[in-house]
């Protein structure tokens, strides 16, 4: 109770207070694509932290979800605000589809399978110019609450901000859960969490089903609020971002995928003022963090923390 | 209709050769350090770009080849020195992303020392396309192919017939065992990914006539690579070798019959349908998990 509330608590008050320090109007709309970014990271991170599992295709999940909130308006007539649980469910019901194969396969070979998922997802968005708008991408159009058009930088800061803080309280409850120990168990040793009786196969795909919807809640969000889609959400550079921040922040801690994502969308922003230097500096730093904080940033700072106290 | 088939299967296997070289880089350095080294690709841009640049300055052909594969083979091991060497006894995954960071890296020093464009060589030996039972086939596929058999031969008789390679077996084998019977892994770990680097290197000077290069070509062969390393087994170089030359077939047929859009499709469907049947790939040891 007491960590996982004081997570919470130190999130919802840093959402609460930047603003203040906001020089102009645009620092909302960058904030809100680290939310949103953070959310999709945070559903990886129940894959690959809590259940140990690989996917190298979680941006594709992330295209069915920001694709949803075009198409549905569109071909459906739906309010754009409802595709996003239908994006999210559709996710959902293909992650739980696609996962029963998939996740028999282990290790190196998950990747490839969950890579090649994501690839297909981005051939179709591509491909399939008549209906997705093809590599050019799509609009979406304007999402309406309640006859309240939701516009602006500071509108969505605030809606991001309230979904990063759901989503960060539904994972840190999984992790204690039941489930999640479970979970943690088969992150340890398959074959002793099958002995003590944990359904591995069920466990594994509830978790792979669980990151599908994050990153298609976060898809949508992110769809929704740029007004605009191009297959690139969905595509392999995305997986392997994804990827990057759950491992950069710290494989094993729900807050360290939302400094990972903070960071892995902050610092491109900070280093565009380096021009032509701008990869190799974020190369560079990738690379430094992980030869120094080897656990990633959150663990490893904290380790730090206690032996300083020490 | 063989015309067209002969068409398929050249075309196949000269793309093929480079994704099976560029699985072979991933197998080498896997077998000796279980790092899967996602800047694979850049060692390919790297051999492209260079000998572009180099031969432009007015180096002959061979001469610009053989820098850049010596850029790449100092890159490679800097890479083994400074980046994997410290992180020495990290988790799997961290030395995952540590390469990742390094094919950024790369990525953005290649595009800051050369240029965002896009730049080709000429053929070796003229670009005029061979008539062959009615398949138009270019000289450079020639090149392409046989260079890469070259290296499956040199490489095979390097790992049977010569004691370090033998080491290098070994390590792969049992890091462990090795060291105690006086194998120096750390030197086999340089070797291997010098060895990879310059592999890389050799399948981007050789393909570069063919389909050009520029400083972001890397990412999209490392995926192909290792999707290739896993549909033939990670750790086997056979396995590299087949698997990335039936990556190269398969994407070319279904581009020639079913569609050139969802070639790359067609191509994971059929990797998804083979690791379904054989969960370790074509040659891949069945992993026994010790409990």
């Amino acid at each position: 109770m007491g960590a996982r509330f004081t997570t919470l608590l130190i999130l919802a008050a840093i959402i609460a207070a930047i603003p203040w320090f906001f020089p102009t109007g645009f620092y909302f709309r960058v904030a809100a694509l680290v939310w949103i970014t953070a959310l999709a990271a945070v559903g990886l991170q129940v894959l690959m932290g809590q259940a140990g599992q690989v996917s190298l295709g979680h941006a594709g999940f992330v295209g069915i979800g920001a694709y949803a909130m075009a198409l549905g308006p569109k071909y459906l007539d739906l309010p754009v605000l409802a595709c996003l649980p239908l994006g999210a469910a559709l996710a959902g019901l293909i992650a739980w589809f696609v996962g029963r194969p998939i996740l028999r396969l282990k290790g190196h070979y998950l990747a490839v399978a969950t890579l090649g998922f994501g690839v297909l997802v981005t051939m179709v968005l591509v491909n399939e110019t008549s209906i997705t708008g093809g590599p050019d991408g799509i609009r979406i159009p304007r999402a309406e609450l309640f006859g309240w058009r939701l516009r602006g930088g500071e509108t969505w800061y605030w809606i991001t901000g309230g979904a990063l803080l759901l989503g960060v309280w539904i994972a840190l409850n999984l992790q204690d859960s039941p489930s999640g120990r479970a979970l943690a168990a088969l992150h340890d040793s398959e074959v002793a969490a099958r002995t003590v009786g944990i359904d591995v196969a069920a466990q594994k795909l509830r978790a792979f089903v669980i990151a599908a919807i994050y990153g298609a809640v976060a898809g949508g969000l992110l769809a929704a609020m740029n007004g605009f889609v191009t297959p690139d959400a969905a595509g392999f550079v995305a997986s392997v971002e994804y990827v990057t921040m759950v491992v950069i922040g710290g494989l094993a801690s729900v807050p360290g995928a939302v400094v990972g994502a903070a960071l892995l969308v902050l610092l491109p922003q900070a280093l565009t003022l380096f021009h032509d230097y701008e990869h190799a500096v974020l190369g560079l730093l990738i690379m430094l963090f992980m030869i120094f904080l080897r656990a990633g940033i959150v663990p490893g700072l904290a380790a730090l923390l206690r032996r300083r106290a020490a | 209709m063989t015309a067209e088939l002969l068409q398929f299967l050249v075309s196949g296997l000269t793309v093929g050769a480079v994704y099976a070289l560029v699985a072979l880089g991933f197998t080498l350095i896997y077998n000796a350090s279980d790092v899967v080294n996602f800047a694979q690709g850049e060692f390919v841009m790297l051999g492209g770009m260079v000998t572009v640049f180099a031969s432009a300055a007015g180096l002959a052909l061979p001469l610009a080849a053989l820098l850049a594969i010596a850029v790449a083979v100092l890159v490679g091991l800097a890479l083994h020195r400074f980046a994997i060497e410290p992180a020495r006894g990290a988790s799997a995954v961290t030395l995952i992303i540590i390469t990742i960071g390094a094919s950024i890296f790369l990525r953005g020093v290649a595009q800051i020392v050369f240029d965002k464009r896009f730049h080709q060589l000429p053929a070796f030996t003229g670009a005029e396309p061979i008539m062959l039972l009615g398949a138009a086939i270019l000289p450079q596929s020639f090149f392409v192919i046989g260079g890469a058999v070259a290296v499956f031969i040199a490489l095979f008789v390097f790992l049977e017939r010569t004691l370090l390679g033998k080491a290098v077996l070994a390590t792969a084998a049992n890091r462990l065992a090795a060291r105690l019977v006086g194998v120096d892994t750390s030197f086999v770990l340089a070797l291997s990914f010098g060895l990879s680097a310059a592999i890389g290197a050799l399948a981007g000077i050789l393909i570069t006539p063919i389909t050009l290069t520029s400083f972001d070509v890397g990412t999209l062969l490392a995926l192909k690579g290792f999707a290739a390393a896993m549909l033939g087994g990670m750790g086997s170089p056979l396995g590299a070798v087949v698997g990335g030359l039936a990556l190269g077939l398969l994407e070319s047929f279904a581009a020639g019959t079913i569609s050139s859009a969802y070639k790359d499709a067609v191509a994971f469907l059929v990797i998804l349908a083979v690791l379904f049947a054989r969960p370790a790939g074509l040659f891949g040891r069945r992993s026994v998990e010790r409990v």
